[in-house]
């Protein structure tokens, strides 16, 4: 089965007319790490501000997706090209050796920013907005036991914030670790694709808010053309660790509604390398669940049976 | 930006933004784009999508130079010599585009015997007058002959032009003690004189070659050829490559020579005036293009008519002829100068009073802000508006700003929040350390609310010279009002209180034409009418549409001659929105861009001597022989009906008398300046020397400093200088550190340490520096570091980065620490402000403060109270061997 | 620059950063696998101890008890009825509230009934508990109806209606005991259906490891009974013992590096201390027919083994979201895995790929 049929979570879900499946194309190679999209996000859905913290990652203070934070902005500082791309750098070989000749403190603990070891004229900082997937086969919608967690008309995964009861099934369901509680509140957020917009027409904040089309917005289906147009001019100008991710509909999630060109291993994104959905194997797991039952009740039928006249 | 300006005729951007998709090159320096204009940046990967290679020339690898093909690091405050590098290798491999170079600027044009540059002069230029530390600029002039700049400081001709008999010179036609005024200077077109501006300048550049960049700017000679090859490949007739700077340039006390040299390198290789060229000055502050064209400086009028001087007798026909040109469209100052005086004093202003040129104040020297500050604490100055700026943070050495503030009798801070600037009299850093004290300052500090831009009409001058309408979203909540509001209700009261006054100095304001419409709960003028007086009208009243109907004979009135047309028809032109998707790429239908609408300037050079195309690849404007007009993408910046082949008549002056291939049309010559006659006051040509406070001696010329910077010393050793290059002491501080900004923040923080979702994105001061220095002075990546200079001290979470890179300059090892500006106490996000460490030393032409380019020393660990800090300083002061005069020397 | 893609993947590693990255060296690359700073690729499960680890423990205890307590009705045994009875009645109230306890808003409770969703296990427990509770609370009471006759209302409702309460309350133990199993072993689907590496992956054997738990505590409980009706239940907890040691077992066999968690840390040390009561309260159930207070000892052992085994298996969880390491590793080598085959094959089909 190599064909790339792409499984339509909407008519599954029982739209039989619905709009074409929308979701995001981030182009990480163009992205800037303006965090405009971050900042679009937060005032257009009104969420929280996020604690005061720098945390040494290079420019990223906000660290991941979470309840607070629906779209996250990677910053990667690594002793690596890009292509042809020439950082003209001139550290002089290896920083710890260095870090070890002039620093008071231990050398393990004199962190700098986590780079990867290289040439020293070799250098790129990568930069990449990520985002909720909107699987085609959502973990955390699967096991939503409320129904809070719904598949929109556009094939998104939402969450209904007045049913929501805070059991936080969803968050660990999820392989990309994205949705997640907020303190205080008691709910699970994320993203929503803003279904309040796109069910108006308009583009999603974040996308309206990205300056260079890192993030482009519209029908899954055209994003792929496009996306795979832009990965093959990349790699003919030499970038050759261009990929997509999430982009193939074989993948453990059946897909991503958002899905990514990436520079690197997802890992060195923070994504998983070869996310499955847990419930591609919850029938497994139902089987296992009712032998297990089956040998508890066994196990009491021997206990009793065989102390039987006993007392 | 008379960098640009005395360049090319006009101080603005010479393209657009969006223009920079056509660039076949582009090369960033002295600008981070990618952070500061996010925005516009998407046109740099539109060309680079296109296949133009980009190149980021910074100390650091920022988030542009990720984005870049090339990324060239190198020591901040050694553009000059980077960039003469090149204008050398351009002359020397005569990758110069000929043609243009011959027609279109002054390369032929022959200059005075008496000029010698400073590879002569021992790193001055003639005329220097050491007592006065100050150039006579005679020597730089072409021979026989004085031209007037159309920019930049033009003042220095008075004497010379409006002379000893004023009257007697009458009008325009006369000729100043100077000989011919202008365009009839002598020319060699085979260039080959040896007083040609061409040979002049190969002899100026010689010294500028790829060893002596690896020297200066420790780039190394293979990346510094690079960038020549990929310049030079790039432009000529099929190809064009734009150049994009800001403030990493100009904050240096040589900063507009920096853009100067910008210019000539893009003159020679023909960039100038056609598309995917020129050069993209990228502004600050939402309106700061706007804030120049209608000045808030105290030596320009509306439309960069200078401001009068105070010359004994001058008129408003000695002015005019002092200042203007023969030639081109500043010969008509006269009109956009009487037709300012029409729209400030309306029917007061007649020809008997001489249109109440006498009403607008006169000059007595230098009053920049820094000098302001100076007069505060010297109490000359003792009341203080400031409006949407916060100096405690933003203004270099920002404590002599607080402690002027402390001298005043009143401060009247409008602004969104409470502000440093606000509020130092009760929480600054002097009141922590006892250096002064709440009770005994005497200021009265007002605090007034002031309207957000969502709040009010009016309108933004972009970086790219375009005026955009915003219209009022909500009403200002509380008791915010806007600033129009404010000046025209205080203009208001002043003048009720004048009423019946018969001091004769209360008639400027008594008969100013003060009658704004006002409309609403709040009042609030109409800002729209405040645009049609900008635009001016006939004497009917009628919007004007074009400053060529501006005359010299009271019938017009115009508040700004270079926004004429903006409301032409009566219609908000600036207001204009259709989208792009329904235009060309040049999308003369949103807002309003001056001078007419152009949104390129000087595009009569995208096409050649005889009108047509340079290439049809790059055709922007050309002559229409059937139509006999320009015509083409932009509105050509050209009288449009003058053919390519019209030659003025001898007596012909102004716009008349400019030939048909002439496109610079503010120039007095038509011409683009290699060689700047006039208009500046530290040289003709740009010579690189070290910043103010540098570790390193200048190798090119023995004159280690710009001998006319501007040093601001204020006794009382809170404006100390270092000792620079080899002089002893110098080691003490050993790195050199630049400052910046934030994609996250703005300015001195204002507008985003109050913002939580921006605060939470970058919540504290933090400094950058290699893994290298870290290990040298035992920084920790997260760990607290402390930098020192000569004025303060200040403290800073160190964020050890690969993307600061280590040069070699002068065989020597160099780390240069990076500190963002933004912060200060106030706010959510907080910290130290980088302007605690820098001096008062300015760059000569526009005073704007050197904080791009400082020696400084780094340590680990935290620094001390406030009282400790100040020992620490003296103890650097003292180890260094700094006294008042250390630094001040020529 | 001719760097295979392996080798060049192992030199992208970063780790490090704040936290964590103190301990190790940062810069030094983990030949094994990359991740962003050292951080988390999942978002670690927000449920509280001892909220779900309890909710986890009760549900077994209130499970297995009811099997132990439908054996004890069948086989007359009405002391032993009495306490396992009454165990799984208040086992599954005190389950309840841990689990409502551990909601972000506790008052939408009832949410979990809006739907019936069998791809969550957290639905079908719920409809599941709502079905069993209230037969173990009425189980419960019928295995008291001689104390209860004291209440004049139980009185009439047993005098005047003795078929149906007869009825009622041994079908009610029957529904109990026949749910009770289900009850007990659901809860590791409920931990097995996340990505939490340590739960996701160990879910053919975390049920028998549950079972075993819950047949242990029911078993450790009902020895508190009087010695004479306590054989069904030493039985009970010494098979229970003996399936939870050895699935635990073949967990750990099966998982690879997957299972460190279960050996390090919190959740180690709930294991060891675990693995420790049960052979000590196994043997003791083996032995205490004679003595009810060693019966009761082991009792108690057999408990907090029980307990111990799900703070355990909880914390090992928790552990293993929070080390990127578990997530990436078994993925990427998934990942190797399918990219050598592929150049063999086809790109191959995807189901029952797990491992
Ligand atoms: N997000 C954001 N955008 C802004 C602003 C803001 O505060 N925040 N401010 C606005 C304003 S007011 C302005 S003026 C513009 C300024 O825009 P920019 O000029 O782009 O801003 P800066 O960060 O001050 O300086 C640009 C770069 O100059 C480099 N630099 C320092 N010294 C030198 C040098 O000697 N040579 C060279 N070649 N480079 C040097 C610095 O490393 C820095 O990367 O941005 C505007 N846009
Ligand atoms: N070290 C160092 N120093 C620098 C620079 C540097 O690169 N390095 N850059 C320099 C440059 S280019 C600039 S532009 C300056 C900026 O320095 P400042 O102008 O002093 O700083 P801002 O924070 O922009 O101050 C503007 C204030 O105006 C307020 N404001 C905004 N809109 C309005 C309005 O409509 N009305 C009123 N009344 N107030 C308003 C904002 O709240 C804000 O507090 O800093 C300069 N200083
Ligand atoms: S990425 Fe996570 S939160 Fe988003 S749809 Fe997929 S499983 Fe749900
Ligand atoms: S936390 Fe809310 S959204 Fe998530 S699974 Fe539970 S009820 Fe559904
Ligand atoms: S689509 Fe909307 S909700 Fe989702 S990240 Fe973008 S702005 Fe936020
Ligand atoms: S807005 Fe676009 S360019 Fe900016 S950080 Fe987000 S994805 Fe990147
Ligand atoms: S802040 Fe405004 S001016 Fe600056 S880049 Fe963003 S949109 Fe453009
Ligand atoms: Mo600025």
């Amino acid at each position: 089965m190599t064909e790339r049929t792409q499984h339509d979570p909407a008519t599954v879900s029982g739209y039989p007319d619905h709009p074409p499946r929308m979701g995001f194309f981030t182009d990480t190679s163009v992205c800037i790490g303006c965090k405009a999209c971050e900042v679009a996000c937060k005032e257009w859905n009104l969420i929280p501000s996020g604690g005061l913290d720098l945390t040494g990652m290079s420019y990223d203070n906000t660290a991941g997706l979470g309840a607070d934070t629906w779209r996250h902005v990677a910053f990667i500082e690594q002793r690596k090209p890009v292509g042809f791309q020439d950082a003209g750098m001139h550290h002089t070989g290896d920083v710890l050796a260095m870090a070890e000749q002039g620093t008071a403190t231990a050398p393990e603990n004199a962190a700098m920013n986590p780079t990867t070891p290289g040439e020293g004229g070799e250098f790129r900082w990568l930069m990449a907005s990520d985002v909720c997937k909107h699987c085609t086969h959502a973990a955390c919608l699967d096991v939503c036991p409320t129904g809070s967690l719904f598949r929109t008309e556009f094939g998104t995964v939402v969450v209904q914030e007045d049913i929501c009861n805070g059991c936080g099934y969803c968050i660990p369901a999820c392989p990309y670790g994205v949705i997640d509680r907020r303190p205080g509140d008691g709910r699970a957020w994320k993203c929503t694709l803003c279904y309040d917009r796109i069910g108006a027409g308009a583009e999603p904040a974040c996308a309206k808010a990205c300056p260079t089309d890192s993030i482009q917005y519209g029908p899954l289906d055209e994003l792929h053309e496009r996306a795979e147009q832009r990965v093959a001019r990349l790699q003919d100008q030499g970038v050759a660790e261009a990929r997509l991710y999430g982009a193939d509909p074989t993948d453990g999630v059946g897909g991503t509604g958002a899905f990514f060109l990436l520079l690197d291993e997802p890992e060195v994104y923070g994504l998983p390398p070869d996310p499955v959905v847990t419930t591609r194997d919850l029938p497994s797991m139902w089987r296992h669940v009712a032998a297990a039952a089956v040998t508890l009740a066994g196990i009491a039928a021997v206990a009793f049976g065989s102390t039987l006249g006993k007392r | 930006m008379p960098g640009l300006g005395t360049s090319f005729g006009r101080g603005g951007a010479t393209t657009f933004q969006q223009d920079l998709q056509n660039s076949d090159c582009i090369l960033i320096e002295g600008s981070n784009m990618a952070e500061c204009h996010p925005v516009g940046f998407q046109w740099v990967m539109e060309a680079k999508a296109r296949g133009a290679p980009v190149i980021h020339v910074d100390p650091r690898f920022t988030r542009t130079s990720a984005l870049a093909d090339l990324h060239v690091p190198l020591r901040a405050g050694t553009d000059i010599a980077f960039l003469g590098g090149i204008v050398n290798y351009v002359l020397t491999e005569e990758k110069y585009f000929h043609d243009y170079v011959l027609h279109y600027t002054n390369a032929a044009s022959i200059v005075t015997q008496e000029y010698a540059g400073p590879e002569d002069l021992d790193g001055f230029f003639s005329g220097f007058d050491a007592k006065d530390r100050h150039y006579d600029f005679h020597t730089w002039q072409y021979e026989d002959s004085l031209v007037q700049a159309a920019s930049g400081e033009r003042d220095m001709e008075y004497e010379d032009r409006a002379g000893a008999d004023v009257r007697a010179a009458g009008r325009g036609e006369a000729h100043g003690s100077g000989g011919a005024r202008s365009g009839g200077a002598p020319s060699d077109p085979t260039l080959r004189h040896e007083r040609t501006v061409f040979q002049i300048l190969k002899r100026h550049f010689a010294a500028y070659t790829p060893e002596m960049v690896e020297q200066v700017c420790g780039v190394p000679r293979e990346k510094f050829l690079r960038v020549c090859e990929y310049l030079t490949e790039n432009s000529g007739r099929d190809r064009t490559t734009a150049f994009v700077y800001s403030v990493g340039w100009t904050q240096h006390t040589v900063g507009v020579q920096y853009i100067r040299t910008a210019s000539i390198l893009q003159a020679l290789l023909g960039n100038i005036g056609r598309p995917g060229g020129g050069i993209l000055a990228l502004r600050g502050h939402a309106s700061i293009q706007g804030s120049t064209d209608i000045p808030t400086l105290f030596n320009l009028l509306p439309g960069y008519i200078p401001m009068p001087h105070a010359h004994a007798n001058e008129d408003r026909a000695a002015f005019l002829v002092a200042e203007s040109t023969d030639k081109g469209y500043w010969a008509n100052m006269g009109a956009y100068l009487t037709s300012l005086l029409k729209a400030w004093w309306g029917d007061i202003a007649t020809e008997e009073n001489d249109y109440c040129f006498d009403y607008l104040p006169r000059l007595t020297g230098s009053h920049s802000t820094y000098e302001t500050v100076m007069a505060q604490i010297d109490r000359e100055c003792v009341g203080y508006f400031l409006y949407g700026e916060n100096p405690a943070v933003g203004s270099a050495n920002a404590k002599l700003q607080r402690l002027g503030m402390a001298a005043l009798d009143w401060l009247v801070v409008r602004d969104f929040s409470l502000i440093e600037s606000a509020t130092w009299w009760k929480d600054g850093p002097e009141i922590e350390s006892g250096e002064l004290s709440t009770t005994d300052i005497g200021t009265e500090v007002f605090f007034l609310p002031a309207a957000a831009h969502t709040e009010k009409d009016g309108s933004f001058t972009n970086t790219q010279r375009m005026l955009q309408w915003h219209h009022t979203a909500v009403e200002p909540g509380g008791e915010a009002r806007s600033d129009l509001w404010f000046t025209y209700h205080l203009g208001r009261r002043i003048r009720e209180k004048l009423a019946g006054s018969t001091e004769e100095a209360d008639r400027p304001v008594l008969d100013l034409t003060w009658d704004y419409p006002v409309h609403g709960r709040i009042a609030e003028p109409k800002a729209d009418a405040v645009l049609a007086e900008i635009n001016g009208w006939d004497a009917e009243g009628r919007p004007l549409s074009s400053y060529e109907q501006l005359t010299e004979d009271g019938s017009t009135a115009c508040g700004c001659w270079i926004y004429c047309g903006v409301r032409a028809e009566g219609v908000n032109q600036a207001a204009r929105r259709t989208p792009g998707i329904k235009q060309s790429w040049v999308a003369g239908e949103w807002g309003w861009a001056w001078p007419a609408n152009r949104r390129i300037l000087y595009n009569r050079a995208s096409a050649d001597p005889d009108g047509r195309p340079w290439s049809t690849r790059k055709a922007l404007v050309w002559w229409d022989a059937e139509q006999q007009r320009w015509t083409g993408h932009d509105i050509a910046d050209f009288a449009a009906t003058k053919p390519p082949d019209y030659r003025p008549s001898p007596d012909a002056r102004g716009p008349a008398a400019l030939a048909g291939d002439e496109p610079f049309v503010m120039q007095d010559d038509g011409k683009a300046w290699l060689f700047a006659p006039a208009g500046l006051v530290d040289g003709p040509l740009p010579a690189h020397y070290e910043p103010q406070d540098s570790p390193f001696d200048n190798r090119l010329y023995p004159q280690q400093r710009n001998p006319v910077r501007q040093v601001l010393p204020y006794r009382g050793r809170h404006n100390r200088l270092q000792p620079s290059g080899s002089q002893p002491g110098s080691d003490v501080f050993p790195y050199v550190a630049t400052t910046y900004r934030l994609t996250e923040h703005h300015t001195a923080g204002g507008m985003s340490r109050w913002q939580p979702y921006l605060s939470e994105l970058q919540p504290e001061m933090f400094c950058e520096i290699s893994p290298e220095l870290a290990a040298q002075r035992g920084i920790e990546h997260l760990g607290w570091a402390t930098i020192v200079t000569s004025r303060a001290v200040i403290e800073a979470k160190a964020l050890v980065t690969d993307r600061m890179s280590p040069i070699t300059v002068q065989g020597r090892t160099l780390y240069q620490v990076g500190l963002p500006y933004h912060w200060g106490r106030n706010g959510f996000s907080t910290g130290d402000a980088a302007n605690e460490l820098a001096a008062l030393s300015l760059d000569p032409n526009v005073h704007i403060q050197e904080v791009k380019a400082f020696a400084c020393d780094i340590r680990p660990g935290r620094r001390p109270d406030a009282a400790g800090s100040d020992a620490l300083v003296r103890e650097y002061q003292r180890r260094a061997g700094i006294t008042d005069e250390t630094g001040t020397e020529i | 620059m001719a760097r295979s893609p392996h080798a060049d993947r192992t030199k992208d590693a970063v780790t490090g950063g704040r936290g964590r990255g103190r301990r190790e060296r940062p810069m030094v690359p983990d030949a094994e696998f990359g991740s962003y700073y050292g951080r988390p690729v999942l978002n670690a499960p927000v449920w509280q101890s001892p909220d779900v680890p309890g909710y986890l423990f009760l549900g077994g205890l209130a499970g297995a008890s009811s099997l132990l307590g439908a054996g004890a009705a069948v086989s007359h045994r009405r002391a032993l009825q009495q306490l396992t009875t009454a165990a799984s009645a208040g086992a599954a109230l005190a389950s309840l509230g841990a689990l409502v306890h551990d909601l972000g808003r506790p008052e939408r409770f009832l949410n979990m009934l809006r739907v019936f969703k069998p791809s969550s296990p957290m639905s079908v427990g719920s409809w599941l508990l709502s079905g069993y509770a209230p037969a173990a609370g009425i189980a419960a009471l019928w295995a008291q109806r001689d104390r209860l006759t004291r209440l004049a209302v139980a009185k009439r409702v047993l005098r005047c209606y003795p078929r149906t309460a007869r009825l009622a309350g041994g079908g009610a133990t029957a529904v109990a005991a026949v749910t009770g199993p289900a009850v007990a072993a659901y809860t590791a689907a409920l931990l097995s259906d996340t990505a939490v590496p340590a739960w996701h992956d160990a879910y053919r054997e975390l049920p028998f490891v549950f079972i075993g738990s819950a047949a242990q505590a029911a078993g450790g409980l009902a020895l508190f009974a009087p010695r004479h009706e306590t054989a069904p239940a030493r039985l009970l907890a010494i098979l229970g013992a003996g399936c939870e040691l050895t699935a635990t077992a073949g967990l750990r066999d099966r998982l690879g590096m997957v299972a460190e968690p279960y050996d390090r840390g919190r959740g180690g040390l709930c294991l060891r201390v675990s693995k420790a009561l049960t052979l000590v309260g196994a043997v003791g159930a083996a032995v205490s027919g004679r003595s009810r207070s060693l019966g009761a000892m082991s009792g108690f052992a057999l408990l907090a083994a029980s307990a111990a085994t799900r703070f355990g298996v909880f914390h090992a969880g928790m552990a293993s979201a929070k080390d990127p390491k578990y997530t990436v590793r078994p993925q990427r080598e998934r990942l190797e895995h399918r990219r050598t085959a592929s150049g063999i094959g086809s790109a191959g089909s995807e189901e029952d790929t797990e491992d």
